[in-house]
C-alpha cells in the first residue's frame, strides 16, 4: 500500500507542477515544484478526493496545521498517516 | 464640484436589525459570530458564521413577496426602508428621474440557487417554480428597491466579490458629483449563508473555524457573515436646501486593479486606491484619523493591508487609529462595505471608534493601532473604508465630518 500513496500523490503534485511524475524528488519542496497557494489547495482536494480522507490543512497557519507540506516525502507521510487512520 | 453628503442610513446585519442597534454593538465590542442554524450543517467542516439572528421574513414581507425575494432582495429591501425614511425624501415628479439605486452584492440570490438546485439534484424534481430567475438574478435587490421607491434614474448592480459595495457607493457619489443624478440610494447586501455559500469557501482553506482575529498574531483565517447596508447619498446643496440632517460627507472615492492574482492580495494595489481616495477628496494624508480596515483576518490580507497602509501614510501610520469590524459582523463579502461605512459614519460623526474584537496577540506584521478590543472616543475628521477583492479589484471610500 505504502507504494501505490506515494506513487498517486507524486502523481498528484507532478500534474499540479506540469511536470513528470518521475521528475519529482522526495527532498523537493512545493516551491521547488513551483506549487503556490492554489495549486496547494487543488492539489489537497485531489488528495482528498483520490484517498477519501479530510486533510487539516489551514492556508492560514500552514505551520500550525497537522499536516506537514515541507517537502514531497512529508506530505507523503502524513498521507499515509491518514489513510492508516481511515482503515483502522 | 458638486459635494455629496450622507442623509440616510439603514441595515440589517448580524449585530442588530437597526443603524441603532448596529452601532451600539460596534461601542460594546458585541461579537454576532456563532454557530451556524441553517441545513445540512453537519456536513460542513466551517460550522460558524454572522447570521442575522431573530429574523422571520413572514413578519416582514407576505407571501407573494416572498416568492419574489431572496434572503439578500429581503435584507436591501429592509435596509432601504429605514435609510430611506431617514432621509425624509419622497421620490416624486422630477426628483424621481434625478435618483438612483446602485447595489453592490457577490452572491446575489444564493440562497434561491442552493435550495432550487437542491430541489432538482438532489430531490430529482423536474419542476421549479416560475420566479427562480426573477429571485435569483444579482440585480434583484436594487430592482426592487427602485420599485419600491420610484427611483427611475440611473441603477444597477455591481459584483466586484468584497469590493461590491465600496465600488457601488464609489459610483453612486461619482453619479452625484457628475450631475447626473441628485440622490442615490446605495449600498450592498448578501445572503451567504446557506449551504453552498459556505462549502464553496471551505475549499479555499482560508476559513477560520472558531473566530474571526484580524491583525492578531493567532488569527487563523475570515469567518462569513450576512446583511445589508444602504444609504442615501444626496447632493449637498439638495440636502441643505430642504434642512436634512448630514451624518457625513462622501469626500472621496479611488479604485484600482492588482492585474496580479486571483486570490493573492497586492501590497500596491492596496495603496494606490487608499491614496487615490486621498488625491480624489483632496485631502492630506495626515486628516485621516480612522481606517475601517478590509481586515479580513487572514494571514495574507492582514499583514498586506497593514503594508500598503504604512506605505501611503508614513509617519503618519502610527498615529491614526484602524479597526476590523469584521471581527464583530463577520465578512458580508458584496454587502460587507456597506455595513463597514457606518463603523466610519460612527467616527466622524459620534467620535466613537468601532474596535477589532477578538484580538490576543500582537503581530510585527501588523504593528499599527488596531483599537484592540475596546471602543474608542476620539474626534476623527476623516475617515476611510477599504475594500480588497479577490480578483484584484480594490475599492476605497473617504468620509469626512459633515
Amino acid at each position: 500500500m505504502a507504494d501505490d500513496v506515494k506513487d498517486k500523490v507524486i502523481r498528484i503534485l507532478a500534474e499540479q507542477a506540469m511536470l513528470e511524475p518521475s521528475d519529482i524528488a522526495l527532498t523537493q519542496t512545493l516551491e521547488d515544484l513551483g506549487i503556490d497557494s492554489l495549486g496547494l489547495v487543488e492539489s489537497i482536494f485531489a488528495i482528498e478526493e483520490e484517498f477519501d480522507i479530510q486533510v487539516p490543512f489551514n492556508a492560514n497557519s500552514p505551520q500550525d496545521s497537522a499536516f506537514d507540506i515541507s517537502t514531497v516525502a512529508s506530505i507523503i507521510g502524513a498521507v499515509e498517516g491518514l489513510v492508516a487512520a481511515q482503515s483502522t | 464640484m458638486r459635494r455629496v453628503v450622507i442623509t440616510g442610513a439603514g441595515t440589517i446585519n448580524a449585530l442588530g436589525h437597526t443603524v441603532g442597534a448596529t452601532m451600539e454593538a460596534f461601542r460594546e465590542g458585541r461579537c454576532g459570530i456563532g454557530r451556524l442554524d441553517i441545513r445540512d450543517v453537519e456536513r460542513l467542516t466551517v460550522q460558524i458564521g454572522a447570521q442575522v439572528k431573530d429574523y422571520d421574513e413572514s413578519a416582514q414581507f407576505n407571501r407573494q413577496q416572498i416568492a419574489l425575494y431572496d434572503r439578500f432582495t429581503q435584507f436591501a429591501l429592509i435596509a432601504a426602508a429605514q435609510a430611506v425614511a431617514q432621509s425624509g425624501l419622497n421620490f416624486q415628479g422630477e426628483l424621481a428621474q434625478r435618483a438612483g439605486v446602485i447595489m453592490g452584492t457577490s452572491g446575489g440570490g444564493l440562497t434561491t440557487q442552493d435550495e432550487n438546485y437542491r430541489a432538482v439534484y438532489e430531490e430529482g424534481k423536474n419542476r421549479v417554480h416560475p420566479f427562480v430567475v426573477p429571485k435569483l438574478m444579482n440585480n434583484a435587490a436594487a430592482s426592487h428597491v427602485s420599485m419600491q421607491y420610484n427611483l427611475q434614474g440611473p441603477s444597477f448592480t455591481v459584483a466586484t466579490a468584497c469590493a461590491s459595495s465600496n465600488h457601488a457607493m464609489g459610483q453612486a457619489f461619482a453619479t452625484i458629483r457628475s450631475g447626473v443624478a441628485d440622490v442615490m440610494v446605495t449600498g450592498g447586501s448578501e445572503a451567504m449563508l446557506c449551504f453552498g455559500g459556505v462549502k464553496a469557501w471551505e475549499g479555499l482553506r482560508v476559513m477560520s473555524r472558531d473566530a474571526c482575529r484580524p491583525f492578531s498574531a493567532n488569527r487563523n483565517g475570515m469567518v462569513q457573515g450576512e446583511g445589508a447596508g444602504m444609504f442615501v447619498f444626496e447632493e449637498y446643496e439638495h440636502a441643505r436646501a430642504r434642512g436634512a440632517e448630514i451624518m457625513a460627507e462622501v469626500a472621496g472615492f479611488a479604485m484600482s486593479s492588482d492585474a496580479a492574482d486571483i486570490v493573492m492580495p497586492s501590497k500596491k494595489g492596496a495603496a494606490r486606491a487608499i491614496a487615490g481616495a486621498l488625491t480624489d477628496g483632496r485631502l492630506a494624508p495626515d486628516d485621516v484619523g480612522y481606517i475601517n480596515a478590509h481586515g479580513t483576518g487572514t494571514a495574507a490580507n492582514d499583514k498586506t493591508e497593514c503594508a500598503a497602509v504604512a506605505d501611503v501614510f508614513g509617519r503618519h501610520a502610527n498615529d491614526l487609529m484602524i479597526s476590523s469590524t469584521k471581527s464583530m459582523h463577520g465578512h458580508l463579502i458584496g454587502g460587507t462595505g456597506a455595513v463597514e461605512l457606518l463603523a466610519c459614519i460612527m467616527a466622524v460623526r459620534d467620535g466613537i471608534i468601532a474596535p477589532t474584537i477578538g484580538y490576543e496577540e500582537s503581530d510585527p506584521e501588523c504593528a499599527l493601532d488596531v483599537v484592540p478590543n475596546e471602543a474608542r472616543e476620539a474626534s476623527v475628521t476623516v475617515a476611510l473604508s477599504n475594500a480588497f477583492a479577490f480578483g484584484g479589484f480594490n475599492a476605497v471610500l473617504a468620509l469626512r465630518q459633515a
